[in-house]
């Protein structure tokens, strides 16, 4: 697709070529601003937080005294809730991407229904389900402020991601695979679990990394749930928790200077666990992805 | 595996009898979908019985004409404009930051960028989308507020701006994104077409890829402010706590995620009017965010429907 010469009078072109010059400028200028921000960014967390990147930030409770403030249990609670997000996302996520891929009658009006509400639902801002947290789990059903609160409300923020993925991995196995297995007399369960899902695993687990890492790096919806609270010991399920994205939070807001290079520094960690999920998923899609 | 069930695309042939498991497998995937459904349904519950309760105490006229946002004091008063202004605030500078420039990153890399370039940007792109909003709130205050402050801005430690900067820019790849699929899926022949009469990529790019793609192009928008509506840390963190019934973007405002995220944190007891505020705003916040997620999910069927 090269610029093809025109026929166009001298002046004409002259000031064509100008304006495609200025044009060419503002979009690699669109795309430098974002790069730039990402840059400065990178570089301020890096520069402010480095030193504050030690074992007492790893290791230690979070403390009103800056030197003695560490982010244990809030880097334990991030990776406890991982470990719950894929446990519940993906089961219910995969489930509903294979009904609607391969059971549900699309002419029917409750599927249409269905698949437009989990389009909206992954477009609803993340406080709201917070709000539905803090209604139905901790003062409804009597949770309380506990950690199995927020992975729930994790799950629910981040299965409509899920779904759209596993559909699209689904969708990418062709239907001559499933002709094939149909044609030696399989059932229709047989086609799912022994081809369908096979076939479509790395783009499942592709996007549940991805979605994994957007949820652990939620901060809205866990303030609601009662995750801003002080937490010196280490997660459990039906304990009072704190998470890695709101511990930086409530330091970002203590009023010392100090607490905000210690924020840096649980940026960099919450950063380096993020990087090294979509790195994994990253990987898993070029290692294991078919091209069909 | 040895029975005769054939598969749906020959549809007079029949199973050779009932297989239950097979029922039973099925009723269990649809029980799955059945999560979303109660997601939303308990999302419409809790935010609107208690909405509710709070308009039979605040007539909802007060509540939407009001002009002054003092909900947590003794005497309290609710009207929701102040939060409004500042969510439209923020939203407004976030879209004219986001908007052009996602725009831009998708026109390169819809027409103008091959191999490296695209490989290089794309995945650049992907990461900044990939950032916690924490993260760009800690960023907004500590780096972006000092060099508003550096380059002559009259703001104070909290502003709309900062913030809004700092989102406009996150929501470049959200614009980015789903624009480019709407480009990707204008067809090549109209390209061809236009090369053919001489256009130069310039025009090729504004005259007839962005006309084609106009409907995804809007939806991208849409979706961007909808995003940033309902994005609650960088307002928390960088855009300050007191609403505030303005347009300036230098001063410090309240956003109403802000106020949801803020009033929620501290111990406000069950019942009252103060608790109650948190879901009458959410439920404005949700109808806000409902309405223009529909608009955007038609405006991208369109163009599916138009092209594929």
């Amino acid at each position: 697709m090269s610029a093809m010469p025109g026929a166009l009078g001298g002046g004409a072109r002259r000031r064509g070529r100008l304006s495609g010059l200025a044009f060419h400028g503002f979009l690699l200028f669109s795309l430098a601003i974002g790069i730039a921000t990402l840059g400065a960014l990178l570089v301020q967390v890096v520069v402010e937080g480095w030193r504050y990147v030690d074992a007492v930030l790893l290791f230690e409770p979070p403390s009103a005294e800056p030197a003695l403030a560490g982010a244990e249990p809030a880097i334990l609670a991030t990776i406890f809730l991982g470990f719950l997000l894929i446990l519940l996302t993906v089961p219910i996520g995969v489930g509903t991407a294979v009904y609607l891929e391969e059971y549900a009658d699309k002419e029917r009006w409750y599927n249409r229904w269905l698949e437009i509400n989990i389009q909206n639902l992954a477009a609803v801002p993340s406080i709201v389900y917070g709000i539905l947290g803090l209604a139905f789990l901790v003062r409804g059903l009597g949770l309380g402020r506990v950690l199995l609160a927020g992975a729930f409300i994790l799950t629910l923020l981040v299965l409509p991601t899920v779904i759209i993925a596993a559909r699209e991995a689904i969708r990418a196995v062709p239907g001559s695979i499933r002709e094939g297995a149909y044609a030696l007399g399989a059932t229709k369960w047989q086609v799912v679990w022994r081809q369908v899902l096979p076939g479509a695993t790395p783009g499942i687990a592709t996007g549940s990394i991805l979605a994994l890492s957007r949820a652990l790096g939620e901060t809205a919806p866990l303030l609601l749930v009662g995750a801003l609270t002080y937490v010196s010991f280490n997660p459990t399920l039906f304990g009072d928790f704190t998470a890695l994205p709101v511990q930086i939070y409530q330091y970002i807001s203590r009023p010392q200077e100090e607490f905000r290079g210690i924020a840096a520094g649980a940026i960099i960690v919450l950063l380096a666990i993020l990087l090294t999920l979509n790195s994994l998923a990253i990987w898993l899609r070029n290692r294991y992805q078919r091209k069909w | 595996m040895a029975t005769s069930e054939l598969s749906p695309p020959v549809p007079q042939l029949r199973a050779a009898r009932r297989r239950w498991g097979e029922d039973v497998i099925k009723g269990l995937l649809a029980l799955c979908a059945l999560v979303s459904v109660a997601t939303t349904v308990g999302i419409v519950v809790a935010l609107f019985i208690p909405a509710i309760e709070f308009f039979r105490e605040v007539s909802v006229w007060d509540y939407l004409t009001g002009t002054e946002w003092t909900a947590l004091f003794s005497e309290p008063s609710f009207g929701v404009l102040p939060l409004v202004a500042g969510t439209v605030l923020v939203t407004l500078v976030a879209v004219l930051v986001c908007a052009p420039f996602g725009l831009g990153a998708a026109i390169y890399l819809s027409e103008y960028a091959h191999g490296r370039a695209r490989n290089f940007f794309k995945p650049t792109l992907e990461v900044l989308a990939g950032i916690p909003t924490v993260v760009y709130g800690y960023f907004a205050l500590t780096f972006v507020t000092p060099l508003l402050q550096d380059v002559g801005f009259n703001v104070g430690p909290f502003s709309a701006l900062s913030a809004a900067l700092v989102m406009g820019v996150m929501l470049i790849p959200t614009v980015a994104s789903v624009s480019e699929d709407a480009m990707s899926a204008v067809p090549r022949d109209l390209r061809q077409g236009a090369y053919a009469l001489g256009s130069t990529r310039l025009q090729v790019s504004t005259r007839i890829v962005v006309p084609a793609a106009i409907s995804g192009i809007i939806a991208s928008f849409v979706l961007a402010i909808s995003r940033a509506v309902g994005e609650t840390m960088i307002v928390l963190i960088a855009a300050g706590g007191q609403p505030n019934l303005t347009l300036n973007p230098t001063e410090a405002v309240q956003t109403m995620t802000a106020f949801i995220a803020a009033t929620a944190q501290g111990d406000v007891a069950t019942g009252t009017i103060a608790y109650k505020t948190i879901f009458a705003v959410g439920a404005t916040l949700f109808v806000m965010t409902l309405v223009m997620n529909m608009v955007s999910i038609r405006l991208v069927r369109r163009f599916r429907e138009v092209y594929e």
